[in-house]
């Protein structure tokens, strides 16, 4: 064991090995975070529009899950970075263009965002069924609008009993993001993973790796609670123990 | 008179020949003595680092450092008596190499693992069996014929390997800015030179000369002139496991030292080759000459 290899200076010169492992942690929080508006957008539309009454727009919902979802997460990455530019001459001329950091970032929140969108949609979808039918036959009785249904009776009560499976999905997120070190952006994994190769010591740096997942996916969880408790509806099943 | 020193000599030749058998039997410590007791050998390979050691059609490693150890694990069988002698074959990443290493699942790695400094100290090294530069692949059409051509140019690398520091430590001498992007493998950083992404990919010359030789195209490619850096390669095992070491070195030498190494060198470097029977052409280079010629395992 040698702890003090992260004070070590790293052969790219004028940095220690803690900063990089810091560098990396930065991307993946980057990475994470924009994703997950991504996917929690469009995984709510989707979702929603899954359980509407027309027909159409369920099957563009169950066909845009069942294309996210029954493609591995690392093929899409692959493909997001690989294969898309070269279908759109414009994105390849940006890519060749860009710095290299920027073009990787871009594939990795389209690809986690839209693989990620697709599971949230599901939970949406099971979380708008759960809900007795008699609440959306109310609000039609009542003269609300299908689109005021959703927006004020079945979505608001959908999204507080999703919260669990949604933190999960969270912590799924933050986990996957390592997936982009495939690509080459330098996140947390990439780093340790590097660190290990320069110094051998692939213990030490991925322990530390480890540490700041399990960190960063427990502070996630933590708010997630506190959300949870601040928006329940007391006397509604959501409103339960924490 | 005559008879009591026939005797005597019985005698002595006796107790010389019991502290030569106990000897033997205490010399045999680390590696050796768990092969011995185990009756098996573990080695490491690689999956995807041609010629060296990948994977063939069959999925059973094979290549030119594999050669090269099973010559050593015929020289361990003779050494142990172990005519039955079992080898496990454990494929390695570059990743999980040294750790396999040091915890035991393995004892000896046979792959295109460079020997360096650095690496001495944490595992030890057999002698240099091949001699790399670390240089780049570019396309012809890119006209790009010195390393200080890149200035200001996006390159591919592989994560992980020595030629990402030695990129960094050039740009620094030279003052020029050169962006890096990295494939996870070498397919990978050779598919973005491919599709145009970056103008060159900077690697080791024998793995750029065979991605060249299987991509679709291979006279599109040039590997340039210019050179980072000379590596060794050569075969891992634990540190601080003398008698092995020796075993190992006194084999390699003798394929070496018997010219066995150059038909060994034109099966996997100028013949067609597994799986796809690509000629990867490669000549030996001068500094590889001189390491068979004067054996060693020194490192970078």
């Amino acid at each position: 064991m040698n702890w003090g290899i992260f004070l070590r200076e790293t052969p790219e010169g004028g940095t220690q090995y803690w900063e990089m492992i810091v560098s990396g942690l930065g991307w993946t929080l980057a990475v994470s975070a924009v994703a997950w508006v991504i996917a929690f957008v469009l995984g709510s539309l989707v979702g929603t529009l899954r359980t509407t009454p027309l027909p159409w727009l369920t099957r563009l919902g169950n066909a845009w899950v069942e294309l996210f979802r029954n493609v591995p997460l690392l093929v899409q990455m692959f493909l997001w970075y690989f294969v898309v530019p070269e279908f759109i001459p414009p994105l390849k001329a940006w890519v060749i263009a860009a710095d290299p950091a920027h073009a990787q970032f871009l594939s990795a929140v389209l690809c986690l965002g839209f693989f990620t969108s697709a599971r949230i949609a599901e939970q949406v979808r099971a979380g708008i069924q759960s809900l007795p039918q008699g609440q959306r036959h109310a609000g039609m009785a009542l003269g609300l609008t299908q689109p005021q249904v959703y927006r004020h009776i079945l979505l608001p009560m959908a999204f507080r009993i999703i919260i669990p499976p949604l933190t999960s999905e969270t912590m799924n997120l933050i986990k996957n993001s390592s997936i982009a070190l495939t690509i080459g952006l330098a996140e947390l994994t990439f780093r340790a993973r590097e660190m290990g190769e320069y110094t051998f010591n692939f213990f030490e740096a991925f322990s530390a790796a480890t540490i700041i997942y399990v960190i960063i996916a427990m502070t996630a969880n933590r708010a997630m609670a506190v959300i949870e408790r601040r928006t329940a509806v007391p006397g509604f099943i959501a409103g339960g123990a924490t | 008179m005559k008879h009591s020193r026939t005797a005597v000599s019985i005698v002595i030749a006796t107790i010389v020949a019991g502290i030569t058998v106990s000897a033997q039997a205490q010399e045999l410590t680390g590696t050796l003595k768990k092969i011995k007791e185990t009756g098996a050998i573990t080695i490491g390979h690689r999956e995807s680092s041609i010629p060296f050691s990948y994977l063939d059609d069959k999925q059973q490693p094979i290549g030119y450092a594999m050669d090269l150890c099973m010559k050593i694990v015929d020289a361990v069988k003779a050494e142990l008596k172990l005519p039955a002698l079992k080898v496990n074959l454990q494929p390695v990443t570059s990743a999980n190499r040294i750790p396999l290493m040091q915890n035991g699942t393995i004892d000896m790695e046979c792959g295109s693992t460079t020997n360096s400094v650095e690496r001495q100290k944490q595992v030890a090294f057999g002698p240099t069996y091949f001699v790399i530069n670390v240089t780049a692949a570019v396309k012809k059409t890119s006209g790009i014929k010195s390393l200080a051509d890149l200035n200001g140019k996006a390159i591919s690398t592989t994560s992980g390997t020595t030629s990402v520091p030695l990129l960094k430590a050039y740009e620094k001498t030279k003052h020029i800015d050169i962006k890096e992007i990295y494939g996870k493998d070498h397919a990978e950083s050779f598919l973005l030179l491919a599709q145009d992404r970056t103008v060159a990919f900077v690697m080791d010359d024998i793995l750029l000369a065979g991605q060249i030789a299987n991509s679709g195209s291979p006279s599109d490619y040039a590997i340039i002139g210019e050179s980072l850096r000379q590596e060794p390669y050569s075969m891992m095992l634990r540190k601080d496991d003398a008698p092995f070491k020796a075993l190992i070195d006194k084999s390699v030498v003798a394929v070496m030292k018997s010219g066995e190494i150059e038909k060994i060198y034109a099966k996997w470097f100028q013949s067609p080759i597994a799986p796809k029977g690509v000629n990867l052409n490669f000549q030996m280079t001068p500094a590889l000459k001189e390491a068979f010629a004067n054996p060693n395992d020194k490192g970078v």
